[in-house]
């Protein structure tokens, strides 16, 4: 038992470290979603009405996909060189570790992905209530998207045309979230309340959480039998 | 006791010989059924009073829907047995199934869209079943496309079980959360689907007809699993002795 | 068997497209099947053959 904690804390932190040096992978996801609503801004027009309604939904897109192109590199570059093996016969529980690689994940590339998402929203001009309501929909939608995320990159993990392949099985599977998520945004923006929106999506994150692990530990185990 | 009978019936071998055996009764106990199906369907149920004689792809459209479920099911319970309880036969069944799945599902999108096209005015609606219909078909063919990227088929079976299983959990909220955002944003449309109270002389063929698709997926997963035990099991002596023979008959 | 029946009322076209895309879905999903598994007890003969 001690032994698996302290493991998956040296996990978690081996990660980050390695994605604080690998900064710029960080840097290239961010620019990537900025890029995605300027071209959404770029396609409606410069119309600060239209923009306002659609805006939740483009964030929430260009998260999707940031979140599907970056999913890809959860367990790549351990596949490669072999980590994966060695946690497989390690004695600490692997869904302890998985459960660290993708906390880990979550902090690198969601967590900034958040940040940068609400300082867009202030710059086009959301209001304040709605702002927040974009802040904390990102907040529990995202451990969502990395959880469900991780068992898909475990699946997919070094396969040819992975990062295609990838996105067609984790889409479908994003879709109840980019639901309420965006709902909770809109029912901001019309001055209702968004608790249940919020309720949600903490429910499927704790459901996520409980099972997600264990589906990404089978995953690997039997993608390297 | 009882485990050891459910190894013998899980054997491919023995799976085998009994689904030749098997297979041509459910065929034509199906093919009855459609006749049967058909007629009541067609000729007998009298025309709606609101929808007239196009409320006649309910016959087609809701047993496709019924089975779309239903063999997601049979996928991720037969993936389930192979991933669990190591039983091959799961393995195969469920790759046998997806594809037979995705069909069903993709027959009830388009006959719920004929069927729409006269009641709403046009082929698409995002109402709440056809969209839950649209992302089980996008489960089935993620499904189906991760069978194609693993080479290994044992390993290819037991990572769908995985994703099947995945899919099992979305699907309730999938089907929630699609029927909630639908009455959000454009209020509680009354459904053409929903038929209150449906008259027995058209409930009859209904469910004779789901009865119908059901026997036909079972004939079919038959026939097909028959194909996987052929792939899975080739290098394998019986495999090789009955072919033989089967040929030289 | 009369023409009022075939025209399902104005519906025929949707009616009878539904009917007939399933009937060929079905049709195909029943033949091919058959079909794959001849071809593969064929193919295991001929490997079986060549060894």
């Amino acid at each position: 038992m001690m032994s698996t904690l302290v493991a998956s804390k040296a996990m978690l932190l081996r990660d980050l470290r390695r994605s604080i040096r690998r900064s710029q992978d960080l840097a290239q996801s961010l620019i990537f979603f900025v890029i995605v609503i300027t071209l959404l801004a770029l396609a409606i027009g410069p119309d600060d009405q239209i923009f306002t309604t659609i805006a939740p939904a483009g964030v929430w897109i260009a998260i999707l996909l940031a979140t599907t192109i970056n999913l890809e590199r959860m367990f790549l570059s351990d596949y490669q060189d072999g980590t994966i093996e060695l946690l497989l016969l390690s004695s600490a529980s692997l869904p302890a570790l998985v459960a660290a690689k993708i906390g880990a994940h979550w902090l690198t590339n969601a967590c900034p992905q958040i940040l940068m998402a609400v300082i867009v929203g202030a710059v086009l001009g959301l209001k304040t209530d709605v702002l927040v309501a974009l802040g904390l929909s990102l907040l529990l939608g995202s451990p969502i998207l990395s959880l469900i995320g991780g068992v898909a990159s475990a699946l997919t993990v070094g396969l040819r045309g992975g990062a295609l392949l990838l996105s067609l099985i984790i889409l479908p599977l994003y879709m109840p979230t980019l639901i309420f998520g965006t709902a909770a945004i809109t029912n901001a923006a019309l001055g209702l309340p968004i608790e249940a929106e919020l309720f949600f999506l903490s429910g499927v994150a704790v459901l996520s959480a409980s099972l997600a692990p264990f589906g990404a530990a089978a995953a690997l185990r039997i993608r390297l039998s | 006791m009882d485990f050891s009978r459910l190894h013998k019936y899980a054997s491919p071998m023995h799976f085998y010989s009994w689904s030749l055996a098997v297979a041509p009764w459910l065929g034509i106990a199906c093919a009855v059924l459609f006749v049967v199906g058909l007629a009541g369907g067609l000729f007998y149920a009298p025309p709606d009073y609101q929808q007239g004689e196009s409320f006649r792809i309910i016959y087609v459209h809701v047993p496709s829907a019924w089975m779309s479920l239903f063999i997601y099911m049979v996928m991720a319970g037969a993936g389930a047995l192979g991933l669990i309880w190591h039983v091959k036969l799961g393995d195969m069944i469920a790759r046998a199934s997806a594809p037979v799945g995705a069909w069903f599902t993709f027959l009830a999108l388009a006959t719920g869209s004929l069927w729409g096209k006269p009641m709403w005015g046009t082929y698409w609606v995002w109402d709440a079943r056809l969209t839950s219909e649209l992302i089980l078909l996008f489960l089935y063919l993620g499904y189906i496309a991760l069978q194609g990227a693993i080479e290994d088929r044992r390993t290819a079976a037991r990572a769908g079980a995985i994703l099947a299983l995945v899919g099992t959990v979305n699907i309730p909220i999938v089907h929630y959360s699609v029927e909630w955002w639908n009455t959000l944003h454009q209020g509680p449309t009354v459904t053409k689907f929903d038929a209150p109270s449906i008259d027995t002389s058209m409930l009859i063929p209904l469910l004779v007809m789901s009865l119908a698709y059901t026997l036909y997926f079972c004939t079919i997963v038959l026939v097909r699993t028959r194909c996987e035990i052929l792939e899975f099991e080739r290098n394998t002596t019986w495999v090789k002795q009955r072919a033989a023979g089967v040929n030289a008959v | 068997m009369d023409t009022e029946f075939f025209a399902m009322g104005g519906y025929a076209f949707y009616v009878w497209t539904s009917y007939g895309l399933s009937a060929v879905v079905l049709i195909a999903n029943a033949i091919g099947p058959r079909m794959r598994e001849k071809s593969l007890l064929k193919k295991i003969v001929q490997r079986t053959g060549d060894e």
